[in-house]
């Protein structure tokens, strides 16, 4: 924790010569912080790094997103059984969709009309309708449904049973499971790299990354990770965020309170970034420039510079920060 | 339930591509005995499927994840009366069972465990705390769920001295549970720098632990039985025999808290705990059983699903593949408290954090920061490698 001031003022040097060398402003983007204990959505300014509003949402807000015309943030409240809709203009709970009992992430398909939501409560995925609001169909999955992915050309919806510790791979046309991948204990987060050709679990009490080969459904390399000095259980590895051109990998590592920096074509930890505690997940703004943290236990979100690969600020935000989320890069 | 099992073999149905090996069934024995422990606490009187309502739990868990696997668990539970031969029952299990869930006293236990040693059966204690199961008489074939004294005492202590109170008035009962009890709490004053300033004994003389006019009694008893002592912090309480405990808290002369037995309790587990996505557990626990889970039924719940997570790994039923894969470095299990479980591999114990409860809340869970170890300091809970007795054979 000692080091954070450090790194902060060395960003302003850094921060200040990269804007003095553009000469415009930065632009500006909207980030929404999930804060599972306040029951409220923080809205983070991405120019001036500072909260700018506070939302009032239901009980126990965690995944969150912005829908893909960016009118709308939606945000699980998992004590609530359902999913809100946040009007982005107004800044105002307006509506919320049928999902079922306890949802906690989802996922939308590309055109932004399918959402794709893990009950943990009941062993479902559910299938909503987002413009009719309406629920279309549920798949039964394994025990404590979590991460939620969808290949990047649709035909795919992976889904991660946290108890039953696998990979469900879903047929969306169909909505039938077509393959389980074993992977190691509470896989939480599911990501694909933009070309569809590997598929990132993380595995929170298993402490590792699993990478698996879509096509073949197999586990073809596990990421581990080592931090000197921090016993191997407090490396808990759960959000993961890949830059566009698929070079570098960041990925929480819970109450390691560090994001590791992964060069995802060697799948090597190149780098380990120390944040606030208990960092659960991460979101670029949609230039790259920057990757957001939320920090659960110390209440705040860490901004990294992704080229820079340094954290150069912490904001803020209320009560165990959970979800973030930012309108796609 | 009939349309759940054809619901589940529709998607077996529709899976079968996915599926890889033929259909296994794997059966786990549940040895127990009949009635529920006398406790002073009406609310806490445990129910009649204290610990195998756990079982049940997980072998619906580990099936819903079998159905992905073509695999299928099923449970085979005896229940011991009065007199009763354990070995004899343990043989039944194993007939039909390679792994036995046990819930039975120390000396039953090791009368199950050696009887069907021969046919590789694998006990999972369940139930018994005594350190000595997993020492002097630990056993090559008996994996250790319950956490034992010594790490529970210890996972008190550790936090009463993070407290800073670290002088100690130990009350003992006067059973041999309650003695074994008092040794754990000698030996973990010991390791973490705390003093008894003095001890006294609670003789249990009989009688009712429910009575029309129990509570006036009590308040004159309890002052007296406390006044005079040195200087102290914190009373601890040893009474598994579940004798006076329950009555120290808010009755003690000098106005002290209570912990050990009764006050602030060490766990495995409590229907309170709600963190690191416990609740779904909980909430699962409570629709299939309409009570919250204790920690006998999480005991038996682990087991269950370390059994579920072995044949998952392995891909088998196999007995003997099961348990060469859980006694592998490689074996971990998820037990929602916020790190991974793993096998002491000296004594076959489940490592494990261990709750601190009021009844009402989870007040912390230990170990606590700062103490340390070079293995895990989850290992700063119990008996360690270099001090322990076992011989594993």
């Amino acid at each position: 924790m000692m080091m954070r001031p450090a790194i902060t003022r060395r960003f302003y040097v850094a921060g200040i010569a990269a804007w003095l060398g553009s000469m415009t402003p930065a632009s500006a983007f909207l980030a929404y912080v999930s804060n599972e204990k306040s029951n409220t959505v923080s809205v983070i300014d991405t120019d001036s790094w500072t909260v700018t509003a506070t939302i009032k949402v239901g009980q126990r807000p965690r995944g969150i997103e912005l829908t893909r015309d960016g009118k709308a943030v939606l945000v699980a409240v998992g004590d609530d059984d359902t999913v809100q809709v946040i009007d982005v203009a107004s800044q105002k709970v307006v509506d919320s969709l049928p999902s079922g009992p306890d949802p906690e992430l989802f996922t939308q398909d590309a055109a932004g009309k399918i959402l794709y939501v893990a009950n943990e409560n009941d062993n479902t995925v559910t299938v909503i309708d987002i413009e009719k609001r309406a629920r279309i169909g549920d798949v039964q999955v394994g025990v404590e449904p979590e991460g939620m992915a969808l290949s990047p050309d649709g035909k795919i919806l992976i889904n991660t049973s946290e108890t039953t510790n696998m990979a469900h791979f879903i047929d969306t046309t169909t909505r039938e499971i077509v393959a389980n991948v074993l992977v190691d204990a509470r896989p939480r987060y599911a990501e694909f790299k933009r070309d569809g050709s590997e598929l990132w679990v993380s595995s929170e009490i298993g402490g590792t990354v699993s990478v698996i080969d879509p096509a073949k459904r197999v586990v073809v390399d596990k990421i581990e990770f080592a931090i000197p000095g921090l016993r191997r259980e407090a490396i808990q590895p759960v959000g993961i965020g890949m830059t566009k051109d698929a070079k570098t990998a960041f990925i929480a590592l819970g109450p390691a309170n560090r994001i590791a920096v992964v060069d995802v074509a060697s799948r090597k930890v190149t780098k380990y970034l120390l944040v606030g505690q208990r960092v659960w997940h991460v979101a670029f703004t949609p230039d790259e420039k920057y990757l957001l943290t939320t920090n659960g236990v110390s209440n705040d979100v860490s901004v990294i510079d992704v080229a820079a690969q340094k954290v150069i600020k912490t904001i803020q935000v209320g009560e165990l920060p959970w979800g973030v989320a930012m309108p796609r890069p | 339930m009939i349309g759940w099992l054809i619901g589940v073999l529709a998607v077996c149905a529709v899976m079968s591509p996915a599926l890889a090996a033929d259909p296994v069934t794997i059966g786990i024995g549940y040895l127990g005995q009949t009635g529920v422990k006398a406790t002073l606490s009406f609310v806490e009187l445990p129910s009649e499927n204290d610990g195998i309502a756990g079982a049940r739990l997980a072998i619906a868990d580990n099936n819903t994840t079998g159905k992905f696997l073509n695999q299928q668990f099923k449970l085979d539970d005896i229940r011991l009366r009065e007199g009763e031969d354990p070995a004899k029952a343990a043989s039944e299990l194993a007939s039909r069972n390679a792994f036995i869930i046990a819930d039975l006293p120390p000396t039953a236990l090791l009368q199950a465990a050696d009887a069907v040693r021969d046919t590789g059966t694998v006990l999972f204690n369940a139930g018994a705390a005594d350190d000595r199961l997993r020492e002097a008489d630990c056993r090559a074939n008996v994996i250790h769920i319950a956490p034992t004294r010594s790490m529970l005492a210890d996972a008190l202590a550790q936090y009463l001295v993070w407290k800073q109170w670290k002088r100690w008035l130990l009350v003992t009962g006067s059973h041999d549970s309650d003695k074994l009890e008092a040794d754990a709490y000698r030996r973990a004053a010991t390791r973490f720098g705390a003093k008894i300033v003095q001890e006294r004994v609670f003789e249990d003389t009989g009688g009712a632990r429910r009575t029309d006019s129990g509570v006036a009694l009590i308040q004159k008893q309890i002052p007296v039985f406390t006044q005079q002592a040195p200087a102290y912090d914190v009373l601890i309480a040893a009474d598994e025999s579940e004798v006076f405990a329950s009555y120290l808290p808010y009755r003690t002369w000098d106005a002290r808290p209570v912990a050990g037995s009764a006050g602030l309790r060490p766990t495995s587990w409590d229907g309170a705990q709600d963190q690191w996505g416990a609740i779904q557990l909980q909430n699962r626990f409570m629709k299939l059983n309409s009570r919250r889970m204790t920690a006998l039924d999480m005991q038996a719940w682990l087991a269950t699903r370390m059994i579920g997570e072995a044949a998952s790994r392995t891909n088998s039923g196999d007995g003997k593949a099961i348990l060469a894969f859980l006694k592998t470095p490689e074996f971990s299990i998820a037990g929602f408290k916020g790190q991974r479980l793993t096998i002491r591999d000296w004594n076959l114990q489940l490592r494990q954090p261990v709750l601190l409860v009021d009844g009402r809340m989870v007040v912390s869970v230990s170990p606590q920061e700062g103490f340390l170890h070079q293995v895990s300091e989850l290992d700063t809970l119990g008996i360690d490698r270099p001090e322990s007795k076992c011989r594993l054979q």
